[in-house]
């Protein structure tokens, strides 16, 4: 009886996530109030759905009656964020808050179901970095000086890297963390403050040098602590900044090519990228060592198929740190290819969201942010699910929201947090400009430049 | 998709028109390029993951690496391996006492091929394992199972077995040590695959101690893919490539045989020392001459005749979804005379599997495109629906269709007029060669008797090799097994 259950809800909950998917993107069809309103109330009644489904089986698989406390801390969090936004700031974008809830829900409920220790403690910190981050907004708006702070954001971002490098400890072959945190996850937003603030005014050569210089030295530590993914995020985001503040395709192209030659330099100089590529291009060939993650990941994906082999049927728990860099392929296994396709769908639409967000802001220090960080999140997204599948070689990196990791989970959080402060700060603007442009009309006589 | 990148420009296109001011598109350019780029990886992401769900996910289930599945037959009685024609060689049974066990009905015929299921699983229980172990019965019969909470039944593995051609081989090799292949040369279907020493494996919890502890007889080795053997005078179909390759032609060329040939105080004799006096390069192949092959490689040099071989998949990774060894051909440009003579006969450091051979005969008969070997034809669910069906699919040409006329044309006269003419004269036609691998140390060596070739000249429908450990030269004893297998594939 419980596997009919368990079989029906496979179904079921790959027909709740498609529901999701489509609704992400019928948002941006247009910006009618009404049907938006319907439209998130939808994707609430999704989340909701989705939930009570996954924590229903997961309850019936394992008995245990922390399954149905986490089903409603789970509940409570989600009407939470969306009282708490509706009522703090009626401009906030909702979607974004629906988006978040989505993704942190899915990566709670595979969570719980490799690891509840672990699922409590990221619930934990996400739902106090949640609450915590709902001030964000409100200093985003007061804090006028953020764009000043350049050199400060440059020298943070360094020494706190540098002292990684020194003091860190060591976990899987790269040194990450610090007191336990892992400060390269907060330093991306610090590194998309610093480009954001050097280049928001200026953006000619000598501005570019710097933003180079400071950029390379933060990618040189991170690859020499063995970071790769965190490596690449950094590079791909200063490419992306300065190609669009400059509007210059060379230095994209150029940058590109300068990143292609140091990835070949960097596998005849570092024995772990060599590690890496191997791994990634011959996995059987070093089944016992490093091979063995990706090898194991790819038969996860391969037995969930297309519908998933239902949440507790399968293996997962034998791929290695699974509820981290894997994440991606416990979620194929458990719950199916098209839910794994449609999570990529949703995690596309947030970042079309968060730079939809950036077209519209004309404040150009604010536009870089959210940009800047969007990017950060999209690519990440890219690594953690093409180093999952062997798309492209291992870099160790961490799904945003999805995998288990509270300095990850809380950078996230603020990220969005931020985003959500740049788009309510957005519609101030419009407010503004409505006010002007009425200003205009009523005194056409007079000549007030828009 | 689209919907979402016009927005990202119709928007700031229709509030920059309000505003009357220069237009915020070509500003927001950059933005839209980001955002097709990033799209174009998220995109090339799903399209990776259904390439992987559609294509590659099989190469990993199937792998002896995955132990995921074995948790599957807590939910699932194990499907059935069946012959070509339906016959049981593997099933799951229930014990009085309700436990499983797996019964092979016909003991120790099949003992390599199908495998075993138990002791890290081996041959097609280990191959078609994710199969066995899923079930594609009617899902509302799998729903009333999970109701009553029994066991659905596992798909059934039909393979290209031949229940008749597989009895022939296993009763022809008798109780010698070899090995059997027989295949289709146009499909690559596998009909045959028997390997001796045996084991009954209905029995192999008693035995296994002792088979796996037995050197003398390695009764558990599947000779057939992972026996490696002096391939002996079937080699010289190598050392007639080659010299094809480098005169464009077999015409021409002459030889006197004396019954042995020295070369830097090494002498390589033929069988018997028969003297086969002035012979062409036809009748040096049809009567095995191994004077004239040992000449031919000395002319030819090591290089070449390496190349010749690596294109017939000697030192190459073999194309087979089973274990097997990689055969060795370890002539180059430095190698000294005596090797090179001992190589062209096939005799010197090289080492085949029967597998190895039968695929290479297989392209010969093939006009030079070797077709994977493959011993899963279908899967069905325990009803008997399709649910898989394995289709033949070409690994590559290994020679130009030329070559491998001028190569069938040898064959045919070792038939017709040399080694193994006592295939001759049937109502089908046979090319083929024959071989005696000369093994072990000192004096008086024994040999290993060889046979590969094909049947139906024109237009090929079995490949078969055979070889028959110390079983003297191949005319002796491999060539009336494959002739066995000829009769009972024609007449039968």
């Amino acid at each position: 009886m419980v596997n009919i259950i368990v079989e029906l809800s496979k179904y079921l909950l790959v027909i709740l996530v498609i529901l999701y998917t489509l609704q992400c993107f019928q948002m941006f069809r247009g910006r009618e109030a009404h049907r938006q309103n319907v439209l998130l109330g939808k994707q609430l009644a999704v989340i909701i759905l989705f939930l009570t489904l996954s924590y229903l089986v997961m309850f019936l698989k394992t008995g245990t009656i922390r399954m149905v406390m986490f089903y409603g801390e789970m509940l409570l969090y989600v009407a939470a964020m969306q009282i708490a936004y509706r009522m703090l700031y009626k401009k906030a974008s909702m979607l974004l808050v629906n988006n978040m809830c989505m993704l942190l829900s899915i990566g709670l409920v595979i969570l719980c179901r490799l690891n509840m220790e672990k699922a409590q403690r990221q619930f934990m910190i996400a739902a106090v970095g949640s609450i915590l981050a709902l001030v964000v907004p409100v200093m985003i708006r007061k804090m006028r000086f953020l764009k000043k702070l350049t050199w400060i954001y440059a020298a943070v971002g360094v020494v706190m890297l540098a002292a990684v490098f020194v003091l860190g400890r060591t976990t899987f072959g790269a040194k990450l963390t610090l007191f336990g945190m892992q400060p390269s996850e907060f330093i991306k937003i610090i590194f998309v403050f610093f480009m954001a603030s050097l280049l928001w005014k200026d953006a000619s050569f000598p501005q570019v040098v710097r933003a180079t210089v400071v950029a390379g030295l933060h990618v040189l530590i991170l690859v020499m602590s063995r970071d790769l993914g965190s490596a690449v995020v950094f590079f791909i985001t200063y490419l992306v900044m300065i190609y669009v503040v400059t509007r210059k395709p060379l230095y994209f192209v150029g940058g590109m090519a300068g990143g292609a030659v140091a990835s070949v330099i960097a596998y005849f100089l570092f024995g772990h990228v060599q590690e890496r590529v191997t791994a990634w291009k011959r996995p059987f060939t070093v089944y016992e060592q490093e091979g063995y993650q990706i090898v194991q990941s790819m038969f996860a994906i391969g037995t969930g198929s297309w519908f998933g082999m239902g949440l507790f049927q399968g293996s997962p728990e034998s791929i290695p740190v699974a509820d981290e860099d894997f994440v991606f392929s416990a979620i194929c296994e458990e719950l199916g290819g098209i839910f794994a396709i449609c999570l990529i769908l949703i995690c596309m639409s947030f970042f079309l969201m968060i730079v939809n967000i950036s077209l519209q802001i004309k404040n150009p220090f604010y536009k870089l942010i959210a940009l800047g960080l969007g990017t950060e999140y999209a690519f990440q997204v890219f690594l953690h699910i093409g180093g999952a599948t062997k798309f492209i070689p291992m870099t160790g990196i961490t799904l945003p929201l999805v995998s288990y990791g509270g300095s990850s989970a809380l950078t996230t959080v603020i990220m969005l947090a931020i985003i959500q402060g740049l788009y309510i700060l957005r519609e101030d603007e419009d407010e503004e400009l409505e006010k002007i442009r009425r200003a205009l009309e009523q005194n056409a006589q007079e000549e007030i430049g828009p | 998709m689209k919907r979402s990148e016009e927005h990202l420009n119709r928007t700031p296109r229709k509030r920059s028109g309000r505003k009357k001011v220069n237009p915020s598109q070509s500003r927001n350019k950059p933005y839209a390029i980001v955002s097709y780029m990033f799209v174009a990886i998220f995109v090339s992401l799903i399209v990776w993951l259904l390439y992987f769900n559609l294509v590659k996910s099989e190469e990993f289930i199937n792998s002896p690496y995955n132990t995921r599945q074995d948790t599957f037959a807590d939910r699932v009685i194990r499907g059935s391996i069946l012959s070509s024609e339906g016959d049981v060689l593997a099933a799951t049974q229930i014990a009085d006492d309700g436990s499983e066990y797996r019964y092979y009905p016909y003991a120790n015929m099949f003992a390599h091929v199908v495998g075993y299921d138990s002791f890290g699983k081996s041959g097609l229980e280990s191959e078609g394992n994710f199969h066995l172990l899923s079930s594609h019965a009617f899902f509302l019969e799998q729903m009333k199972n999970e109701f009553k909470n029994e066991k659905n039944k596992g798909d059934n593995v039909v393979s290209t077995l031949s229940l008749k051609l597989q009895m022939t081989a296993y009763n022809a090799l008798g109780d010698r040590k070899g090995a059997v292949v027989a295949m289709e040369p146009s499909t690559g279907k596998i009909l045959a695959m028997v390997s001796k020493s045996d084991f009954d494996p209905n029995y192999l919890e008693d035995n296994w101690d002792y088979l796996a502890a037995d050197e003398e007889n390695s009764s558990l080795l599947n000779r057939a893919t992972q026996g490696q053997y002096p391939p002996g005078s079937v080699f010289k179909i190598v050392t007639a490539l080659d010299y094809l390759r480098k005169h464009g032609t077999v015409d021409g060329f002459s030889y006197t045989c004396q019954g042995e040939i020295t070369k830097q105080d090494h002498t390589i004799t033929d069988y018997d020392r028969t003297v086969h006096g002035e012979e062409d390069l036809r009748a040096a192949f049809a009567y095995s001459c191994n004077s004239a092959f040992a000449q031919i490689g000395v002319d030819l040099g090591g290089k070449s005749l390496r190349d010749a071989g690596e294109s017939l998949l000697f030192n190459k990774k073999l194309p087979l979804t089973m274990d097997y060894k990689t055969s060795v051909l370890s002539v180059d440009g430095k190698s000294v005379v005596p090797l090179l003579m001992q190589t062209s006969i096939g005799q010197g450091n090289t080492l085949v599997s029967p597998m190895h051979m039968a695929m290479m005969v297989s392209a010969i008969a093939n006009q030079g495109i070797l077709m994977k070997p493959y011993l899963i034809d279908r899967v069905e669910n325990y009803n008997g629906d399709q649910v898989k069906k394995y289709m033949p699919n070409a690994y590559k040409e290994l020679i130009p269709a030329s070559e491998a006329a001028v190569l069938t044309e040898l064959m045919e006269n070792v038939v017709n007029y040399g080694t193994a003419m006592s295939l001759g004269g049937q109502g089908y036609t046979v090319a083929g060669k024959t071989g005696s691998a000369e093994y072990g140390e000192g004096e008086i060596k024994d040999s290993h008797s060889w046979f590969v070739g094909y049947s139906n000249v024109e237009d090929p429908d079995l490949v078969v090799s055979v070889i028959i450990e110390g079983g003297g030269t191949g005319s002796e004893s491999a060539v009336p097994v494959a002739g066995a297998l000829f009769n009972s594939y024609y007449y039968e």
